[in-house]
């Protein structure tokens, strides 16, 4: 189990580089380089540009060098702690990030909550009463949640509950605490907010992994086991829950690896719509306003959440199936 | 009873006149020989099994229909898709009535517009003493089948060619477009969009899929490490981020087919892996075996035995991605990405419904959304139904 | 020779299948009987409806499945105080019905292999069966696994009993598994095909096995299989099924000896044959499964039947009757008592 831990583990920093350089390739496929785009926003803003400080900015990225250098550059200063100063905001990209970043990660910490605590009892409900009324209401409603886009669900909620209650759900935050430094009031405020695009975003997740735990669990129902089970007297909920419950959640922690990463990523395009303050619409900013160096650390943080919900699924389905601790170590 | 009977002689237990499997039978050696397995084509076999689900078909029929829409969406719309009218902003959708003073025959009732004094918005009420009367194949704009055909006909419109003001089933948005016709329009770049995107999936998918499955040893070793690296990656970033950085002045044709490629790029790895699968399971097959045997040529086998059996499951495994890719497109043009004005997609055309002000103003503005649902629902369940028929033991 | 009160008496037990396309009569009137500490041997094709029959006798027949009518008589204490009780009139899962699972009636399953849960231990899954029926801790319950599991010929059992079932091999897995049947010293074990799916030599073992447990304990045994020989060498009565109904029933060396009906003669006849057929569990056997959707009017054995008797078999479906002193048989060859309907 630990070997297998620290086998994971060695792999991380080769997964990171790749991922930086994939990164860094995102970022440079652009054309032009970003002093261009920054002469040509300057310019526009009415404001001359010197040639000296042209020079200054290209010679401080390396802009005039190889492309091998220009990453080597970037990576460093990335891994010194130094992750720049974003062109557009005029402020350093560690303090545009940092608070976001914790923000996006609460959203989407909740989401997962949510989302596994909505579909599991879904799933083994209507696994466990197939064909019933239930289970072909949960079944209606999953093709729903996974053919409705997030942000479509978040556009007509928002109008609804604008239109009906007159009130804004946008935001994370009252508009007293935006600004204000962080408080147990501010928390609170902070939580009576996120329910709100938690369960937006959380909603296709949930479609599917209910659908999901049905029909593993319709598959486990039908194992052998089962019986065995039942003819040794078991009742039959606590053989459920004991058994194909626990199998049939088994290849569900695998999804962990990618649902938690798009849970992350995902937000991006409802927290636009809701227009919250986490890293996604920082990103779409970025993108559009190719303020290339702020693009490319937020993907790299993407990446490396990736990563992490990748080990953290890898790790637990090792904890839980026995089968699979044997074959890797 | 002298003569006992020789187990060989046995007929068979019991002979159905049902043509799916018949059943012969015996204990274990019994009688194996008298299997009678009536073998019909495996398509047969998929179509009678996808019959029997009656939603499935019911889906099959809505994706036909908006096929048949993104084939020729100038037969269903009512005006150039393009055509701007400044005096008609924000209409509502007018409601289409059946049954007028004298029976069966559609129409609606003309609009007229109010600008209200406080908020200098146009306000629109339906005029009851003007009915428009609708018809059915009338002569409108002119436009092209398939780009080759020129006419005018249109499945619905103004029946009378004295009236000139036009109507809006879905009403307009703030340049006065009509936001039918432009629906109709999205429909065919949306959904051929996904369409093409899967196409190139599965192009790859079955290619590397077929090949790292196939071959094994380092060739599978280094395709399935591809695979997973692809797709530990976040696709939402990595796609938002190519997409932006295609050059602004990019033809829509351009922008149109590097938003299919980006979006192939990480969706084959899920055709990759279960064409791999497929192939591994497959290998293992008597048949395959026999036909190895008896010294087919390896493309032969994977072309003339091997992907023929599981050709159902490529279908329905991309029937189902193809509304993940709609949604994909959807929300990277959504989010001014992705295809871009004067591009009409599904995605471009929710653009304009982007922040509550403007949905508060105009809820009708949401409707792409409604087909954007009605399509990908449809597709998922016909491809749902598909698949279980190819795979009823799976 | 027949005792008055047997552990187990089924009679008229039907169970239907109500599938989409049709209904399946897995099971259509079977009758037999069970003594105390006897080994009774069900033999028939693979979809003849064995295993339906006693997982109706237990009660865990699933929908579509249901138990559509018959008599299930089981006498635990021997004649001695309350009687026999109709396990038929139980619902499913009550907690009666529940206690009698798995305590007083155990079972060991088609697929040994996949009867253990993969992820829990065999220990966890024997003791189980323990903690449910018997007021012991889980201590002792581990205690008491142990000790099974070396009556099983378990090698190392206190080292074994942490073990996942896919570490062991299919003998040791196949003996976990009656050392499970056997926690709560049942009164009756059902093994179902136990030997089916092991190779020749551990399956000589395994009914070595069942065999001495049985004498020790003196535990009364339905023994399914469709394997003639291996009924030869552990059953004392035989009950010959086909589709759903019972041929012939009779003491072991009659049926051998003297096979009455057409059928168990067929079976007989076939013997060879199936010691030349290969011994892995073949998966196409599902395939082939007599389906008892279209099930011949009358007796479903006439379209095989070299004794065919033209407007009688083909019109009647016949009765289990005796036939002798010893034997019973379902066959109009022998008398003329016909179902009604
Ligand atoms: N869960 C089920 N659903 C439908 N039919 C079933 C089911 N279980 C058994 N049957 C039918 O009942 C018949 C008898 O099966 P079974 O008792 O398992 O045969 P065997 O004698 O090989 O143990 C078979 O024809 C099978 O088709
Ligand atoms: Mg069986």
């Amino acid at each position: 189990m630990l070997q297998y831990i620290i086998k994971r583990l060695l792999l991380l920093p080769f997964l990171l580089f790749i991922f930086s350089v994939i990164a860094f390739a995102l970022i440079q496929a652009p054309p032009g380089d970003f002093v261009t785009s920054y002469i040509a926003e300057l310019a526009a803003g009415g404001s001359a540009v010197e040639q000296a400080q042209i020079d200054a900015l290209r010679e401080q990225y390396g802009l005039d060098q190889p492309m091998t250098v220009q990453y080597v550059k970037w990576i460093t200063r990335i891994l010194q702690g130094d992750l720049g100063v974003s062109l557009d905001w005029k402020k350093p990209n560690a303090e545009l990030i940092g608070e976001r970043l914790a923000l996006t990660l609460l959203l989407g910490l909740f989401t997962f909550i949510f989302t596994w605590a909505v579909a599991i009892p879904i799933g083994i409900y209507s696994a466990t009463h197939q064909y019933s009324a239930l289970d072909y209401f949960f079944t209606i409603f999953n093709y729903f949640g996974i053919a409705t886009p997030t942000f479509m669900t978040a556009l007509v909620v928002m109008w609804l509950a604008f239109k009906y209650f007159g009130v804004s759900v946008t935001g994370l935050f009252s508009p007293e605490y935006i600004d204000a430094p962080w408080s147990w009031a501010k928390f609170m405020d902070l939580l009576s907010h996120i329910w709100f695009p938690m369960v937006i975003l959380g909603l296709d997740g949930t479609a599917r992994l209910a659908r999901v735990m049905r029909a593993n669990l319709l598959d486990e129902l039908k194992k052998p086991y089962m019986e065995m089970a039942r003819a040794k007297g078991m009742s039959e909920w606590r053989l459920v829950m004991k058994y194909p419950v626990r199998l049939a959640l088994n290849p569900l922690i695998s999804t962990i690896g990618w649902y938690l990463p798009l849970l992350f990523s995902g937000s991006v395009i409802v927290a636009t719509v809701l227009n919250l303050p986490t890293i996604g619409p920082l990103l779409l900013r970025a993108l559009i306003t190719q303020d290339m160096f702020l693009a490319g650390i937020i993907i790299l943080i993407y990446c490396g959440l990736a990563i992490i919900g990748t080990l953290i699924s890898d790790i637990l389905l090792a904890w839980i199936d026995p089968r699979i601790r044997m074959e890797e170590s | 009873m002298t003569t006992q009977p020789s187990a060989k002689s046995i007929p068979p237990l019991t002979e159905r006149d049902d043509d799916q499997h018949a059943v012969g039978g015996g204990l274990s050696g019994f009688d194996a020989s008298a299997e009678a397995i009536y073998v019909a084509p495996n398509w047969k076999l998929v179509w009678w099994r996808f019959r029997k689900h009656r939603l499935a078909v019911f889906s099959g029929v809505v994706t036909l229909i908006i096929v048949t829409i993104a084939l020729v969406p100038g037969f269903f719309s009512t005006q150039p898709p393009e055509q701007i009218d400044s005096l008609r902003t924000f209409i509502p959708p007018q409601r289409i009535h059946f049954f007028g003073p004298d029976g069966f025959g559609p129409y609606v009732y003309d609009i007229t517009g109010q600008r209200n004094p406080t908020t200098l918005m146009m306000e629109w009420v339906p005029d009851e003493s003007k009915p428009i009367p609708l018809g059915f194949f009338v002569r409108g704009y002119d436009y092209e089948i398939l780009g080759l055909i020129p006419t005018n006909i249109h499945l619905i419109g103004v029946s009378d060619p004295a009236i000139i003001s036009p109507v809006h089933f879905l009403g307009t948005d703030r340049l006065g477009r009509d936001q039918w016709s432009r629906l109709m329009y999205g429909t065919q770049v949306s959904l051929s969009i996904g369409l093409v995107a899967v196409i190139l999936s599965i192009f790859l998918g079955v290619l590397l899929g077929g090949i790292s499955g196939y071959f094994g040893g380092w060739i599978d070793m280094i395709i399935q490490r591809l695979i997973e690296l692809l797709q530990s990656l976040p696709p939402i970033p990595i796609w938002m981020a190519l997409t932006a950085a295609m050059p602004r002045d990019w033809t829509v044709e351009q922008v149109y087919f590097a938003i299919t490629i980006i979006l192939s790029l990480i969706g084959w790895t899920t055709m990759g892996r279960e064409v791999r699968g497929r192939f591994l399971a497959l290998r293992e097959e008597d048949f395959v075996t026999a036909a190895e045997l008896i010294g087919c040529s390896k493309p032969r086998i994977i072309f003339r035995h091997m992907v023929p059996t599981f050709m159902s499951h490529i279908i329905a495994a991309s029937t189902l991605a193809i509304p993940v890719m709609i949604i994909n497109e959807t929300f990277l043009s959504f989010l001014g990405l992705g295809l871009r004005p004067p591009a009409i997609s599904w995605g471009v055309l929710l653009q304009e419904a982007q922040n509550l002000q403007s949905v508060a103003t105009a809820p009708w503005l949401l409707l792409p959304g409604l087909a954007v649902v009605i399509t990908v629902l449809a597709l998922n369940i016909l491809g749902d139904g598909l698949r279980d028929a190819a795979d009823p033991y799976s | 020779m027949s005792n008055p009160t047997p552990l187990l008496s089924v009679r008229n037990l039907k169970t239907y299948f109500d599938l989409d396309e049709g209904q399946v009569k897995a099971v259509d009137g079977v009758s037999f009987d069970v003594q105390p500490g006897q080994v009774v041997g069900i033999v028939g094709e693979s979809g003849c409806g064995k295993s339906v029959t006693i997982k109706s006798v237990l009660r865990i027949i699933q929908p579509p499945g249901r138990l559509v009518e018959g008599e299930i008589l089981f006498n635990p204490d021997n004649g001695g105080g309350q009687g026999p009780i109709d396990l038929a009139k139980f619902d499913p899962n009550s907690k009666q019905m529940r206690a009698i699972r798995g305590k007083d009636i155990a079972l060991i399953p088609q697929e040994p292999m996949a009867a253990f849960s993969p992820v829990h231990t065999i220990g966890n899954q024997i003791m189980e069966a323990i903690l449910l029926h018997q007021p012991v801790t889980k201590k002792e319950a581990r205690q008491i696994t142990i000790e099974r599991l070396r009556e099983v010929g378990v090698p190392s059992p206190q080292d074994r009993i942490d073990a996942y079932s896919w570490e062991l091999s299919g003998g040791l897995r196949q003996r976990a598994m009656i050392a499970m049947a056997l926690a709560c010293n049942p009164k009756l074990l059902i093994a179902d095909e136990p030997t089916t799916a092991i190779d020749v030599t551990t399956q000589a073992q395994i009914l070595n096995l069942l065999r001495n447990l049985q004498q020790q304990h003196n535990t009364a045994i339905i023994f399914i299989t469709h394997d003639l020989g291996v009924i030869a060498q552990i059953a004392d009565y035989v009950v010959v099924m086909y589709l759903g109904r019972v041929m012939e029933t009779g003491p072991v060396d009659d049926i051998f000896h003297a096979p009455q009906h057409p059928y168990t003669r067929a079976l007989l006849e076939s013997i060879p044959t199936i010691q030349s057929a290969p011994r892995e569990p073949l998966p196409t056997i599902a395939g082939s499964i007599p389906h008892p959707f279209n099930r011949p009017p009358g007796c479903p054995f006439f379209p095989r039947c070299p004794d065919f008797i033209p407007d009688t078999c083909n019109a009647q479906t016949p009765t289990l009757q005796p036939i002798n002193q010893r034997q019973s048989a379902s066959c109009f060859l022998y008398h003329d008592e016909a179902e009604e309907n």
